[in-house]
């Protein structure tokens, strides 16, 4: 049937109607008290006194001195931050630390290293799946918990039979796509993940 | 040593390690997470307090009032900045004291990158106050209170409107061979077309970020820069202080692209801050500053004409460049590839550069021949539709053997242009493609296919290197080169296990510290061939000292297996280098074989596309780069420098482009959620074939850099495979749907 692109740009184009949120929040002028919490970080419990306005990322990095995990946005727009929250992957720059009192939180240094990396991180070698190697952390644990998502059955935007959960390429590029690489190591980092897909299958 | 004649056969010729595919040697490290960037030196910097610097929010004009007292009470804060009170600071023109005269042609002080040194803004986010606090929190929040009014200027922001005002840059001269006006008025053949191609912005992952430190008058500064030198210089000859006082540290660089050749604020106000509060002090741009506090790749307008005859041999070559910068910026030279591309008796190049108000323009991957190609590469493509001849073909009848400016007494070193596009075409099955727009179809997808030539200049720059051979029987490189994700690490440590006959983890490779022997850094593509060959030399006198050790005639012996041997004697090189271990420098200087043979390394760029009939969304299904770029080092570094170029090429060509609001002097779309460079779901599997080649001319390890060859010309291969695909022929970078969607002339199918 012949289609114009008015006709399908019509049919296709819902209209947004954004709702501007005032953004102007007041500066505190008296400092806000520390919290205790205590963060599991890597199967290790971590008591902190924190600035409840510390992200958990720079928890992480300027706390505990954990600096693997690595910051190129702040603003949940690049994926460096990518760490686990009992076992689910956040950016941890869109996070307060104090949201996390309790919780288990994974890093990169708790996956591996060198001499005994995990098999997620010796594939990215293998591969040359990085190059500047800033945004990799980030890429690693969100490959991690990636798969796992694919195990559990969670469909993506890419995914044509919602019954049907399954790896494919083309699932391992929509769901990373919130991990950027401006090396663009992305065939290598692709060929990465199949490989340990495939080594686990 | 000066590196003036052909090199003859040498150690790196064996292939043993060099020339074979290496997973990098740092790799463990950066997938642990424990490679430590600028800002990351925690034991190093006990106490350190946080900077966080505030930009001006307007593009150009004049502080009128500056009020820091509520953010000088603010909890936690140990110090503001601004004009008023920072220390004074010295410009471009002042060298470092005590450094010598620059060379002919640099200006002294050429890095100095001065802060709050006045009310007057030059360019958004231009510096305006640094709050330091005890915590990142504290000076973050402090930073809002800090009150500034701006008397806001009328100023230049909209290249179009300016190129008028443009003039000769000092070095950019017009190049003119024959009669171009004679030759483009009776060439049977035309086109004459006019590209532009947008700002875009270098967007490595790791932000600007420097961590300072004093120890008495000396300076200790962690950043992240490509060339250690230069950011010494810089350094110190903005704080007038003499370079010996000051050690930077880029041992990990998170990506630099071009970016990183320049200092901005972070490492200068981190040195202020920290030497008057008497402690460490780290300063990291944020991602929304980083785009107009820092330098980008200008914009251009070219106008290409081409003449030629019937058989496309072409006539007349015409590039005309217009751009834009702040006084004492460079202008951006994307006529430079088509001296050199192809051949043509009658040429005019001419690159006019006019003043603009919007932050600095500046190097970003292959400036000038990155976007000179996206217009001179798609121009051929239009020469051959109009030609009716294949646009590989075009390309060959066109090739030259020498420089068509200078004549046959400049041949190239090297010139495999023709072999990578027919190497290319037969990868690739370009016989499939129709060369009628629009033929291709797969469901409402409407596939088309394109071509490029590429070609990136072969720069090389003096570098030196430090090893030393230890009683375990391991080499250790000292160099100030820098990693930036380029592969240096490891095709270091190849190079030095070449020389040496030492497997690949007996060699241990420390970069980007001033404290080493001074390198040619990352930049221009020549890194790996330049400090190579710095490497090379330093190996080769460190051969010469252990051979004599070993009292063996340094000219007949061999390094294999960790051992010398000489007329049927072999001694372990640990048991030679002993308790105290041998060390040795070396250095490399170039001769003027650059100017006695041109030289550049050449490819070919394939891309198939797929455009959505309907919406015009442009996907790209694979891609093929086929190379010629002098010995190949590390294949495997070597291929994903490539990648890393065709995808950034393919965000050219769709996507990246800093939008400027010519009303306020600002880039809009200041953030990775605005500024789009592609993602995972945009990549796919793309192919890269290394042709073999030795350049002899080049240096001693016969290399040339690929980092930049890259992205040559692969936005062109796109835009070219666009056209194919729909008829659409899109003159203005990038090519967003809406644009193919104005222009294209295949129906829509359902």
């Amino acid at each position: 049937m012949p289609v114009t692109r008015r006709d399908a740009m019509m049919i296709g184009g819902a209209a947004v109607a954004a709702a501007a949120t005032g953004g102007n929040a007041a500066v505190p002028h008296q400092p806000p008290a520390p919290v205790a919490i205590t963060l599991r970080v890597n199967g290790k419990a971590r008591r902190l006194s924190i600035d409840p306005r510390v992200t958990l990322l720079d928890a992480l990095r300027e706390h505990l001195h954990l600096t693997g995990t690595k910051k190129g946005c702040d603003h949940g727009q690049c994926g460096a931050c990518t760490v686990t929250v009992e076992g689910r992957r956040i950016n941890s720059c869109l996070s307060l630390a104090v949201m996390h009192h309790g919780d288990a939180i994974g890093t990169i240094e708790g996956l591996g290293r060198p001499g005994a990396l995990h098999p997620m991180q010796a594939a990215f070698v293998a591969h040359d799946g990085f190059q500047c190697g800033y945004c990799t952390p980030g890429q690693i644990c969100s490959a991690v918990a990636m798969l796992a998502e694919i195990r559990a059955g969670i469909p993506s935007h890419v995914t044509d039979d919602l019954m049907q959960v399954a790896f494919s390429d083309a699932e391992v590029r929509e769901r990373m796509s919130g991990n950027i690489c401006r090396c663009a190591a992305y065939p290598n980092i692709v060929a990465a993940i199949r490989d340990v897909q495939e080594a686990g299958a | 040593m000066k590196f003036e004649s052909p090199a003859g056969r040498n150690p790196i010729d064996q292939g043993r390690v060099v020339g074979v595919a290496q997973p990098r040697i740092d790799g463990p490290l950066k997938v642990s997470g424990l490679a430590p960037y600028s800002h990351e030196y925690h034991a190093e910097a006990p106490g350190v307090a946080y900077g966080v610097m505030l930009g001006a929010g307007i593009g150009k004009g004049r502080i009128t009032a500056i009020d820091t007292s509520a953010a000088e009470a603010a909890p936690g804060v140990l110090l503001v900045l601004t004009y008023k009170n920072a220390p004074r600071q010295f410009d471009i023109g002042h060298a470092p004291p005590g450094s010598p005269a620059p060379k002919k042609g640099e200006k002294p002080g050429r890095h100095n990158a001065p802060q709050l040194q006045g009310p007057a803004i030059k360019h958004f986010d231009q510096s305006v106050a640094l709050v330091v606090a005890e915590s990142f929190e504290q000076a973050r929040a402090a930073a809002q209170l800090v009150h500034v009014s701006y008397a806001a200027a009328p100023g230049k922001f909209d290249l179009a409107a300016e190129k008028q005002h443009g003039t000769v840059p000092e070095d950019a001269p017009d190049s003119v061979v024959g009669d171009f006006d004679a030759a483009f008025a009776a060439a049977p053949t035309t086109v004459d077309v006019t590209y532009t191609t947008p700002d875009q912005a270098h967007s490595m992952m790791e932000p600007q970020a420097s961590m300072a430190r004093w120890d008495g008058d000396t300076l200790t500064l962690w950043t992240s820069h490509q060339i250690v030198h230069w950011a010494v210089d810089g350094v110190a000859g903005t704080l007038g202080i003499p370079t010996d006082k000051v050690r930077v540290i880029s041992a990990y660089v998170g990506g630099g692209f071009g970016s990183k050749l320049m200092i901005y604020g972070d490492p200068i106000l981190a040195a202020l801050a920290a030497r008057q509060l008497g402690r460490p002090v780290k300063v990291a741009l944020t991602r929304p500053q980083i785009y107009n506090h820092t330098s980008h790749r200008p914009a251009t307008i070219q106008r290409l004409r081409l003449g030629a005859d019937s058989n496309g041999k072409l006539l007349a070559i015409g590039h005309d460049v217009w751009c834009g910068n702040q006084p004492g910026g460079e202008p951006e030279k994307a006529a430079d590839q088509t001296k050199l591309l192809y051949a043509g008796a009658n040429r005019l190049l001419r690159t006019r550069q006019t003043l603009l108000d919007l932050p600095l323009g500046a190097s970003m991957r292959a400036p000038g021949e990155a976007v000179g190609l996206l217009a001179l590469e798609c121009a051929m493509d239009e020469l051959a539709e109009k030609l009716g001849i294949d646009p590989i073909e075009l390309r060959i009848r066109n090739d030259t053997r020498y420089d068509p400016e200078k004549g046959p007494e400049r041949p190239f070193s090297t010139r495999q242009l023709v072999e990578c596009l027919r190497t290319g075409a037969e990868r690739f099955g370009w016989s499939r493609r129709d060369p009628v727009p629009g033929k291709v179809r797969d469901g409402r997808w409407l596939i088309g296919y394109g071509v490029a030539a590429a070609i990136r200049n072969n720069l090389t720059v003096a570098s030196g290197a430090r090893v030393r051979l230890g009683g375990d029987g391991v080499l250790t490189i000292q160099t100030q080169m820098t990693d930036i994700g380029t592969g240096s690490y490891t095709i270091l440590a190849q190079i030095g296990a070449e020389m040496l006959g030492l497997p690949i983890d007996k060699v241990r490779v420390e970069l980007g510290d001033s404290s080493f022997p001074q390198a040619a850094g990352s930049g221009g593509s020549w890194g790996a061939n330049s400090s190579g060959a710095g490497l090379f030399y330093a190996c080769r006198n460190l051969r010469d000292a252990i051979a004599a050790k070993a009292g063996y005639n340094s000219t007949d012996v061999q390094f294999a297996d960790g051992r010398i041997s000489a007329n049927g004697h072999s001694r372990s090189l640990a048991e030679i280098a002993g308790h105290d271990g041998i060390a040795a420098e070396g250095k490399v200087e170039f001769g003027d074989l650059t100017k006695q043979y041109a030289q550049a390394a050449f490819g070919a760029h394939f891309a198939e596309v797929a455009v959505d009939s309907i919406t015009c969304e442009v996907r790209v299904r694979r891609m093929l780069s086929v190379c010629a770029a002098g010995r190949i080092i590390n294949p495997q570094t070597a291929r994903s420098q490539c990648l890393g170029g065709m995808a950034m090429g393919i965000g050219a060509a769709l996507m990246e482009d800093q939008i400027v609001d010519t009303r306020f002097g600002y880039f809009v779309n200041h953030d990775l959620a605005e500024y789009h460079v592609p993602v995972h779901a945009d990549i796919p599997d793309m192919e890269v074939i290394f042709l073999d080649e030795l350049d002899d001319k080049s240096s001693p390890i016969k290399a040339k850099g690929v980092g930049e060859l890259g992205i040559c010309g692969v936005g062109a291969a796109v835009a070219n495979a666009v056209h194919n695909a729909t008829g659409a022929r899109i003159r203005d970078y990038p090519l967003t749907l809406d644009r193919i969607m104005a222009k294209i002339t295949v129906p829509a199918v359902a």
